[in-house]
């Protein structure tokens, strides 16, 4: 017991390593973007007045520059950029949810020998890397590719279409990339569906679509939430999507971060950028938290 | 569904055609033998000979291969910890704040977390000259993401492990690194190995943290092909998308023959244990 009181014991080790590590770099990384994004940048330019600073009289001055938000606020460019990242990642969810809720659901309620190899097939591309599954869609898009290959030879279009680097083939490549989140927790939460509930609708002379909106859909709303929370807040993120497929016409919040910082050498900006971010991503998980406590605190 | 049986199946039906052709039209056109990628010009290796001699290709690589391989030790390592910290200490200090550190990276999109580090190595360069970006950095930036996933891995099976079994060692003198490494672990070893796993896979499959946090001249895997890539259609990298579709059948394969051969044994051993039992029930009533 002595031994304990001085010496670092294992729990002191379990605790304070990965702890350690985590405020290293990823806490510190978070209050050095916080503090970049209200600083201001020095007569150099890369350096920076400190935020934070003792003068002589006696008075601790802290000053906050405004500069690199307001110049954010003000330029249509970023609003934008935010609104167009905004759109796309909820659109793509809307999507995702038209695609993948049916899919869901029959892959619940029906194919009984066949499910766990379907169930199989849908994780199955995950173990590909993404890059090579959403650059393998240019093959397919590209003007030359198999798609204006197909509508040539069946006479469709007399000559090929402009597909790549367009909305159509921004949001293919969304689609593609995010379905699988949607599916996932879907298919968890049709799967548990009571179908006694829909025989009692059916009892009391609900018609099929009848029954499918007031019953399935509202039982399986936690699914569709997680679903596409899963699908829209990295959706937001995107920046190899709209890169490989989306071209310069589809306006992106990772694209202008990346610019900021390496074309425009700007870190202030850059850092006010991502905090903005980090704001929007927040807003939908706390709407999110706030809702799972309502249900929590109604179960009990 | 019921009524409808048809709408089921073709619906299904699309929506795999949908995940698997791009991955299908890839491994076909890996084997074209024609510069344009997508007018078919007969069947060919060339290609695979080609990025097999690539040595841009192969630097990238074995850089993303020793990136992996310590970020998965590292995150393995430390999610170990986190997890055991979280599961078997009821409080200590830092333990609210270190849980939300814990799952930022699996909430925020990864751009944030790359533009969040990127900013910080750039700012210790800028006030210490070091670490420059490349391998350290790399690898620092995919074990802050990597962890979060190992811990919650490891987490969900050590809070199945019963702590009386670790009290039990530990009324019968057993000191608790003996503990940790003679009952903890061997119980969490399957979850540990499958933590590894699952972040070498991130760390290989890590586009936009290795392409904030790469340096000049070093250029793991997803970087080389991100850059390629965005030029347009190459041969070369068909046939490396090919090659991964090639390794991730080829260990579905031995996983499921493994699978299989285990279930076998097992049965094989059940039916002996089983031969046992009537053999030992024949004697004793031949004997009574």
């Amino acid at each position: 017991m002595m031994r304990r009181s001085w010496m670092p014991s294992g729990r002191w080790f379990v605790i304070g390593v990965p702890e350690l590590f985590l405020f290293v770099f990823l806490l510190l990384p978070f209050l050095i973007l916080l503090k970049i994004s209200f600083s201001h940048a020095d007569a150099v330019g890369v350096g920076f007045e400190p935020l934070i600073s003792w003068l002589e009289e006696g008075t601790l001055s802290i000053k906050l520059h405004f500069d690199a938000y307001l110049s954010v606020m003000q330029d249509d460019v970023y609003l934008l950029t935010y609104l167009s990242s905004v759109g796309y990642a909820l659109l793509t969810t809307v999507l995702c949810l038209i695609i993948g809720y049916p899919f869901a659901y029959f892959l619940a309620q029906g194919f009984p020998t066949l499910r766990p190899v379907m169930l199989m097939l849908i994780m199955l591309p995950f173990w590909t890397p993404f890059l090579i599954r959403i650059y393998a869609w240019k093959n397919i898009l590209d003007v030359n590719g198999l798609l204006n290959q197909f509508l040539l030879w069946a006479g469709i279009v007399d000559e090929p279409l402009q597909l790549m680097f367009t909305k159509f083939s921004f949001m293919v490549g969304m689609v593609y990339g995010y379905i699988p989140f949607m599916i996932l927790p879907l298919y968890a939460n049709l799967v548990k569906l009571d179908r006694r509930l829909l025989e009692a609708a059916a009892d009391l002379g609900a018609r099929p679509w009848q029954r499918f909106w007031l019953v399935t859909i509202p039982l399986s709303r936690e699914g569709i939430l997680a679903g596409s929370l899963l699908v829209f807040i990295p959706a937001v993120g995107e920046y190899v999507i709209p890169e490989l497929l989306g071209g310069i016409s589809i306006l992106n919040i990772g694209r202008m971060m990346w610019n900021e910082f390496f074309i425009n050498l700007d870190w202030q900006r850059a850092a006010a950028v991502t905090m903005l971010m980090v704001l929007i991503i927040l807003f939908p998980i706390w709407l999110f938290n706030r809702y799972q406590m309502r249900l929590m605190e109604a179960r009990r | 569904m019921r009524r409808f049986p048809w709408l089921a199946t073709s619906w299904t039906m699309l929506v795999y055609g949908f995940l698997y052709l791009p991955i299908v039209v890839l491994v076909i056109y890996s084997f074209n033998d024609s510069r344009m990628v997508t007018v078919w010009g007969g069947w060919t290796l060339r290609w695979y000979a080609e990025a097999a001699a690539d040595q841009v290709v192969i630097d990238a690589l074995v850089l993303s291969l020793e990136i992996a391989v310590a970020t998965a030790t590292a995150s393995v390592v430390l999610g170990t910890c986190a997890a055991y910290a979280l599961t078997r200490y009821r409080r200590f200090p830092g333990k609210g704040l270190f849980t939300l550190l814990l799952n930022v990276p699996l909430v925020l999109p990864t751009v944030v977390l790359a533009m969040v580090l990127l900013l910080f190595f750039v700012s210790l360069e800028h006030v210490f000259g070091f670490p420059q970006k490349g391998f350290t950095t790399l690898f620092i930036g995919h074990t802050v993401m990597c962890v979060s996933y190992a811990a919650i891995t490891i987490m969900s099976r050590l809070r199945e492990v019963d702590p009386a079994l670790e009290e039990a060692a530990m009324d019968l003198g057993a000191r608790p690194s003996q503990v940790f490494f003679l009952v903890t672990l061997p119980a969490i070893f399957q979850a540990v190995a499958s933590a590894w796993l699952l972040t070498l896979s991130l760390s290989l499959d890590e586009v936009v943290i290795s392409a904030f946090l790469s340096g000049p001249g070093t250029s793991p895997l997803p970087v080389v092909i991100f850059s390629r890539a965005r030029l347009g259609l190459n041969p070369e990298i068909n046939v490396i998308g090919a090659v991964t579709v090639y390794l991730v059948l080829a260990g579905l394969l031995l996983s499921s023959v493994w699978l299989a051969r285990r279930a076998k044994q097992r049965a094989r051993e059940n039916a002996a244990l089983l031969r046992q039992a009537k053999v030992d029930a024949l004697a004793t009533s031949a004997a009574s």
